[in-house]
């Protein structure tokens, strides 16, 4: 988006640091890209010198600090992370919400923006900590209904990836369907 | 009283058709909905207000409004649910746990409170007043869309002079059934079958438009209403304190507790595994 265009309907908005570890972002144009770029070449440079991927939690704390010491200099970035990974020893998944002022929270579910107002109050009442891979397509079809249907704003499309113990897919996700407002 | 009485009562078999007199008197008389207040001597008022009480301009700003809720209401198959949070925050401060933000105009009408507090207090016990007068002049109940017109046109002439109030009107009628619209204080008036109003409306709408069908039953209705209200809770510092809810039915409202919501949220927790991010672990 620039001002009301926009530029790219298909733009992907996520960058995998590593085999297991994607990250999501959001904020100032060209803050975002520059950043993620950033950070996903320092993850490969671990992977390659020690020959071993950083942990989706040292991934996020690395982060988080690269953010606390960006806030504190002259021109900080203004992005928002959601950085999400299985551990590839333990197998364990993780997700991590990270903001520009540096927070960092490690949590079952997460969004930033608008999104956090209609879709939060959905996964706290559907979301359980044990739910099959289908039931969470199905909890996120029901966020992104509800963002269809209450934001002005068309999303022209939307882009999910999954991240399992074998690595990141992207899924595909239709959503031509109409959302009728009751 | 007797005076009051004669002044708008009629005679039980009237001729059906106003004599020229009661005409003159209809068309000359000012019972124009806005009332006369005494406005602050300077030169904009409106403008004035703004400056002493916006909040989100100013946190210094010398009068805080009580504000921010979460009221909702839904139209379905058995009737109209109406569910509200109860505190009242005036800036970051809870100024009261336990407001009662569903008004009852009378036994078949409810309004919802949301905004300033004291403008819709006000203004629905006044439209309380002018729903009795209909009753009174006409000998028949006010239907909930000229009720919720009465309300519409009063804010509407009072639009710029920092009124602050998102209602709902909630009635069924023999005429209309049951019917529900949304009336705020920019002069929008909306019918239709599901409204949330208030800071935590985003919340209450999530939870609420993934379950909601017309052909709810009862219990479904009153346990979705009460849910969604308990999420904006939940997640809107704004809102809290006890859960408010009523049923409209055909031949009434029937009101259905006024519920804390701590124990609700700990049983919800505890009892469906609902609200997993919240943990006793630190991280």
């Amino acid at each position: 988006m620039r001002g009301a265009t926009i530029l790219k309907a298909s733009d992907d908005k996520t960058r995998a640091l590593n085999k297991h570890t994607l990250m999501a972002f959001s904020g100032e144009a060209g803050d975002t890209i520059q950043f993620a770029d950033y950070i996903s070449a320092n993850a490969q440079l671990y992977s390659m010198r020690n020959a071993i991927d950083l942990s989706p939690s040292a991934v996020a704390n690395f982060v988080r600090g690269e953010l606390a010491s960006s806030l504190r200099s002259r021109k900080p970035y203004n992005v928002n992370l959601l950085l999400g990974g299985v551990d590839p020893i333990t197998l364990k998944p993780s997700l991590y919400w990270l903001d520009y002022l540096a927070s960092l929270a490690p949590l079952p579910y997460a969004a930033h923006g608008y999104a956090q107002y209609y879709c939060l109050s959905i996964l706290d009442k559907h979301h359980h900590p044990d739910i099959t891979y289908e039931e969470g397509l199905k909890l996120l079809r029901l966020c992104t209904d509800e963002l269809k249907r209450r934001l002005p704003i068309d999303f022209k499309g939307m882009l999910v990836k999954v991240i399992t113990k074998d690595g990141i897919e992207e899924v595909e996700y239709l959503d031509d369907s109409k959302v009728a407002c009751p | 009283m007797d005076t009051l009485v004669a002044q708008y009562s009629r005679p039980m078999f009237e001729k059906e058709s106003y004599s020229e007199d009661d005409q003159l008197e209809q068309y000359q008389a000012t019972p124009s909905l806005s009332l006369k207040f005494a406005m602050p001597p300077v030169a904009q008022p409106a403008a004035w207000l703004r400056a002493a009480t916006d909040d989100h301009a100013n946190p210094n700003c010398p009068i805080k409004i009580a504000h921010g809720t979460t009221t909702l209401a839904f139209r379905f198959q058995g009737g109209i649910i109406v569910a509200t949070d109860s505190r009242a925050t005036a800036g970051n401060w809870i100024a009261s746990q336990t407001v009662k933000k569903v008004i009852e105009i009378n036994s078949c009408l409810l309004g919802t409170m949301a905004g300033g507090a004291a403008d819709c207090q006000y203004w629905l016990a006044y439209l309380g007043m002018q729903c009795r007068l209909h009753e009174l002049r006409h000998k028949r109940r006010i239907s909930v869309a000229a009720a919720s017109k009465i309300l519409a046109n009063l804010v509407y002439s009072y639009k710029g002079r920092g009124l602050s109030m998102g209602t709902m009107c909630a009635g069924v009628t023999p005429s209309e059934g049951p019917a529900l619209y949304y009336i705020d204080s920019d002069g929008t008036r909306l019918a239709g079958n599901l409204f949330c109003v208030g800071s935590g409306q985003t919340f209450a709408y999530g939870v609420l438009d993934a379950e909601y069908r017309y052909d709810l039953t009862e219990e479904e209705a009153l346990a979705l209403g009460s849910r969604s209200i308990l999420a904006a809770t939940h997640r809107d510092a704004y809102s809290g304190g006890f859960i408010n809810l009523y049923h409209v039915k055909e031949d009434g409202w029937v009101k259905h507790g006024f519920s804390d919501t701590n124990p609700i949220f700990w049983k919800t927790k505890l009892e469906k595994g609902e609200f997993s991010n919240v943990t006793s672990e630190l991280v």
